[in-house]
């Protein structure tokens, strides 16, 4: 994102993202600086190293064995035999679809409503105040309240979203069972996470318009250029990095989304993602062997997501 | 007959020194006729066995007879000279003797007081109840235990959703921790830790035969006793009164084309006046609940139950047709669209509420039903489930036992835990105070028992059939999963027809 | 059509939009509050009831004279803080080393940050059990304030660093002409400059732990270790069997929860806002 305006003594201009001021000059100063990143580094690697490597390790070895939790006899080492399953298993396969529509509809559309909330907040639009109080609602009630709450909502027979459309407006002419209806499903479980999770988006874009100074859009508009060309044309490419680690980490959260399915379908075939899948033969099928694989080929669709963003928008090209 | 024993007797009893338990034994010594203890026994009105905790001897032995002498009262008199009677199922008429001396606060002393003493300053720790009425209840045990036995019981609720409690308790028996002495098991687990509990079948060999046989089955893996029962659940129906008189059917539908008649003309007729009348909920979503209701329409229909003696049975024409059946009543809309996503407290909201005529549920609900915040309070029944015509209706057996891990080392005390709490008096007093189903016929025919759970006496008929956990062990899960979602595919529209046999193939592989 | 009407019509379409989003936004939190102080009579019934007949605080008072609940607040705040804080300050030096340095092994460190996130959380549980059982760590708060840098770590480190990357670096070259050190030049120009980063990251992290359930659930043994999410789905229901949910007292018990947060975070937001706006940026 821009820095801030630079002060009197400079020229007040929108600075780039630019690159470390590092002078290859010098290898000891290049490489006193390599240390003392390290050293800025340290306590994030240990933090790592304890609560991700472990469980990583833990799980690329157990998925190459037929590890039950609870059994008397030790595990066996089975090879690639958990991954021969795996990639015959059509209920996997049909959770990985599942997620990942889920999570490009939540995405696209938590996005839009975020940036919108972002620039009402950011600006002097009356309703400024409203919008900021509310915007953080969803996002403080704890997920598995909210899930549920949202269950009850649907509900095809006391929930409230039914009478609302049949009774008070009238818009449809009977109840609908909203969770039930394979058609209906989807895009009714989306709303329910684009209702919790769009106030993450909003404060992450938030965070990046606040550092956009206004000498910024005062120039601009001395220029001539309209509200909406300014967005697009200045706005937006400001707003890049913070647009970018938005989206990555949107994205990876959707596409491990367990609690909002869990809550409103248990383990209904249909409607089962990848997480819920993993937790199935982990937790209540004890298998974990099979479980561990799950995980690994969950790692690899979520990198091969962060891949394409990467790529696409050549993040951290320096 | 001594007179001025007797007179002393009549004296103490009315004057309220005496508690129920002392007027018994009294009154056992002096051989006295039942109408004149009874008498006795009401006058003493409440004196909650604090006076004179006469323990027995030994353990289970003198408990039985007692309990089913006396028809209700815990008193643990050596000499069942009262009325001999066999150890099973005595309606006494004695009056409710201790119920109403049961509140949450007093629970039962502790029958085996004098054998668990050997044990006094040993820890144990209990997995119990996470919330409401029975970790309460629990907790009240738990010291009175300590006050009579002096063994220190550390309650610890356990997870309160199953799964969580099912792996929670994988991982201490994976690390055969010494953590753990007591674990209540859901019903459906003992099957899958069974190499990790204790055998029970020598030290509650006496007890054993006083439960219903098929839940005392249920705890039983591979001819070893390893968990006890504590309470029961069974599926039953539930009807509105009110409506099916409005309507002119006399009783409730005792097949399931009944229930489909009647549910379609009440709800034809309620309709006018409430668009969102139900004919008929049950617990619908995809998860184990489902396997509990489908279970009672494949074997209420003569479709078996799905897995016996070691073959899966399921692919029947019963079940197919049972199966379909419950998938028409969502087509032809007895059922509401949304069932498919309901659970047991969805199901209760919409009887509860006011919108549907018939519900299947667990017994919790009748209590619910009839409180203060019930729209049906007093317009309900409950009733076996139907049948197919000619067959035996059944409930699907839930609730939960008490298993003792082979780890701990503090086995004998643990039992000893384990027997107060699965107790004929401890399960009388938990079916009093927190409405929990007992799992010993004798106490379900007890008058105070009957009286807090009115629909015990409308439901002994029901037979109650077992899910497959026991002999599926530690794949139960996989297969209870294969079988519900297999169901709630036919629920939405599958043909059974079609589902069943690719159920049942890969429920055998699982087996195999 | 002239441009002044073309805006106002602009501006009314943009109105309406706003107004919708709000009631989506709000329109489940008004129903929380209803439905905690309806009877529970009406909690479920037909005809909707908007607004209860006769509103009743019964079930805050049931959710304040909780002592289960006043804990589970206790240990919620102590957890939420400490895990704040904690990978704030991880977070911070290691932002700043990854956005203001550049050497060899930066990109690998910046993914494998990332790769922390990239697996569903039941996946880890396992292994992070056995790790908290390893350290002695069953059944004490420091349990989740470890283990919830799992998941704070990593955005709060990429917020940060694309926060630090593109600070202009003629304010480190400045300081390190007027003789400062790296982390002196960190600690006094950078980091106040990233501030609405670190309120923002801070913020997120902060209602992530507070709202985090499997990890609580798994790792905390007895009732007074609980944190709020866990206690609120072990409200007394008035049966046994445990089928029974105690909506009305969960639904307090969220609105109790929900309201100081809200107002904490509006504190910060707007002091953040204030700062900036006042030109917190001279020399």
């Amino acid at each position: 994102m821009a820095g801030p305006a630079v002060t009197e003594g400079q020229q007040t201009r929108p600075v780039a993202p630019s690159k470390a001021p590092q002078p290859r000059a010098t290898s000891s100063l290049a490489r006193r600086q390599a240390r003392l990143a390290w050293l800025l580094l340290l306590p994030t690697l240990l933090v790592v190293a304890f609560v991700a490597i472990y469980p990583l390790i833990q799980t690329i070895w157990y998925g190459f064995t037929n590890a039950r939790l609870g059994s008397v006899t030790p595990p066996r080492f089975v090879g690639l035999k958990n991954y021969q399953d795996l990639i015959a298993d059509s209920a996997f396969r049909s959770s990985i679809l599942v997620t990942v529509k889920f999570t490009v509809i939540t995405v696209v559309i938590e996005f839009l409503l975020g940036m919108l909330i972002a620039l009402v907040v950011n600006s002097n639009f009356k309703g400024r105040g409203l919008t900021r109080a509310a915007m953080l609602v969803p996002w403080a009630i704890p997920t598995v309240i909210s899930a549920q709450m949202w269950k009850w909502m649907y509900h095809d027979v006391y929930g409230v979203f039914n009478d609302l459309l049949v009774n008070k407006l009238g818009l449809l002419s009977h109840n609908v069972a909203w969770l039930s209806q394979p058609n209906t499903s989807l895009p009714a479980i989306a709303a329910v996470d684009i209702w919790k999770t769009t106030p993450f988006v909003a404060l992450l874009l938030l965070a990046g318009l606040q550092v956009i100074p206004s000498d910024v859009y005062e120039a601009a508009t001395v220029d001539g250029a309209n509200r909406l060309r300014q967005f697009f044309d200045m706005t937006l490419p400001l707003l890049q990095p913070a647009i970018v680690v938005t989206l990555i980490f949107r994205t990876l959260d959707a596409l491990r989304v367990f609690d909002v399915f869990y809550v409103a379908f248990g383990a209904r075939p249909d409607t089962m993602t990848m997480a819920i899948y993993d937790q199935q033969n982990i937790v209540a099928f004890a298998d974990v062997g099979y479980g561990s694989a799950i995980s690994m080929a969950i790692f690899v669709v979520i990198a091969i997501f962060v891949i394409a963003y990467v790529t696409t928008f050549k993040v951290e090209a320096q | 007959m001594n007179d001025q024993r007797l007179e002393s007797l009549i004296h103490d009893a009315f004057t309220g020194r005496l508690s129920r338990r002392e007027v018994l034994r009294r009154a056992g010594t002096l051989g006295l006729s039942l109408p004149v203890v009874a008498a006795l026994l009401a006058a003493c009105g409440g004196g909650g066995g604090t006076s004179g905790t006469s323990t027995s001897t030994n353990s289970g032995a003198t408990t039985a007879p007692t309990v089913a002498s006396t028809g209700a009262s815990p008193a643990a008199t050596s000499s069942p000279t009262t009325q001999a009677a066999s150890p099973v199922a005595s309606p006494s008429s004695a009056s409710p003797a201790g119920a109403a001396a049961y509140t949450v606060n007093n629970p039962p002393p502790v029958p085996n007081a004098a054998a668990a003493k050997q044990y006094s300053g040993q820890k144990i720790t209990y997995y119990g109840d996470s919330v409401g009425i029975g970790a309460q209840i629990d907790q009240v045990m738990a010291k009175r235990f300590n006050q009579d036995t002096g063994i220190t019981v550390n309650v610890i609720p356990r997870p309160q959703s199953s799964t969580d409690a099912y792996s929670t308790y994988l991982r201490f028996f994976q690390a055969k921790s010494t953590d753990v002495d007591v674990v209540s098991l859901d019903v459906i687990w003992p099957g899958a830790f069974a190499a990790h509990l204790l055998d029970l079948s020598q030290t509650f060999a006496s007890e054993a035969k006083l439960h219903y046989a098929p839940i005392i089955q249920n705890g039983t893996v591979g001819g070893k006793l390893i968990a006890m029962p504590w309470f029961s659940d069974f599926g039953i129906l539930y009807y509105r009164t009110d409506l099916l008189q409005k309507y002119g059917f006399s009783t409730p539908p005792q097949t399931w084309e009944e229930l489909q008649t009647q549910a379609q003309k009440i709800m034809t007729g309620e309709r006018s006046s409430n668009a969102n009348f139900q004919g008929f909920v049950f617990q619908g979503n995809a998860y184990e609940g489902l396997t509990c209701n489908a279970l009672e329409w494949i074997d209420s229909s003569g479709g078996g139950t799905i897995i016996e003696n070691g073959k899966v049975t399921l692919n029947n024409p019963q079940a197919i047709a049972a199966l379909n059946r419950a998938k028409g009543w969502l087509s032809n809309g007895i059922a509401p669209r949304g069932v498919t996503s309901y659970q047991e407290d969805d199901a209760r909201n919409v009887f509860q509420g006011g919108n549907c005529a018939f519900m299947r549920n667990w017994p919790y609900a009748y209590a619910l039903g009839n409180g203060s915040d019930s729209k049906v309070a007093g317009k309900f029944d409950v009733a076996p489930l139907p049948t197919e015509s000619g067959q035996k209706s059944v409930g699907t057996i839930g609730g939960w036992m008490m298993g003792i891990s082979a780890y701990s080392k503090a086995q004998q005390a643990a039992t000893e835990w384990v027997r107060y709490t699965t107790s004929a008096e401890s399960q009388t007093y938990r079916a009093v105070v927190g409405s929990f189903v007992p799992t010993q016929a004798a106490v379900a025919q007890d008058p105070s028992v009957v009286q807090a759970e009115p629909f015990l006496k409308s439901t002994a008929d029901v037979v109650r059939v077992a899910r497959p956990s026991t002999e599926t062990g530690d794949k139960y899960n996989q297969i209870s999963t294969i079988f519900f979602q297999g169901v709630s595919q036919i629920l939405n529209g599958q043909d059974a027809a079609s589902i069943v046999p690719n159920v049942t193939q890969q429920i055998q592989r699982q087996m195999s | 059509m002239g441009t002044a009407s073309r805006r106002t019509i602009g501006s009314i379409l943009f109105y309406l939009l706003l107004a919708v989003i709000l009631v989506y936004i709000i329109f489940p939190f008004y129903w929380a509050v209803r439905s905690s102080i309806a009877p529970n009579s009406e909690l479920f019934a037909t005809p909707v009831q908007y607004w209860p007949s006769h509103a009743t605080l019964a079930n805050y008072r049931l959710v304040f004279q909780n002592a289960d609940f006043i804990d589970a607040l206790r240990n919620s705040a102590i957890v939420a803080t400490s895990v704040t804080l904690a990978s704030l300050a991880v977070g911070a030096l290691g932002a700043y080393a990854l956005g203001r340095f550049s050497f060899r092994g930066r990109r690998p460190v910046l993914y494998l940050v990332l790769s922390m996130t990239m697996f569903p959380q039941i996946a880890v549980l396992g292994a992070l059990y056995d790790m908290v059982n390893r350290f002695g760590l069953y059944n004490r708060l420091g349990a989740l304030i470890l283990t919830y840098l799992i998941f704070t770590l990593p955005f709060t480190v990429w917020v940060l660093t694309s926060f630090f990357q593109a600070l202009p670096h003629e304010l480190e070259e400045a300081a390190y002409v007027d003789g400062a050190s790296p982390l002196q030049a960190f600690y006094q120009i950078l980091l106040p400059l990233a501030a609405p980063g670190m309120v923002t990251t801070g913020l997120l992290a902060f209602i992530a732990a507070w709202n985090e359930f499997l990890f609580a659930l798994s790792f905390m043994q007895t009732p007074d270790k609980r944190t709020v999410p866990v206690a609120i789905f072990t409200f007394t229901p008035a049966t046994g069997g445990g089928f029974e949910i105690p909506w009305g007292q969960m639904m307090a018990a969220t609105v109790v929860v929900t309201v100081p947060l809200i107002v904490l975070t509006l504190i910060f937001q707007r002091r953040i806002l204030a700062g900036l706006t006042a030109g917190a940026v001279k020399g």
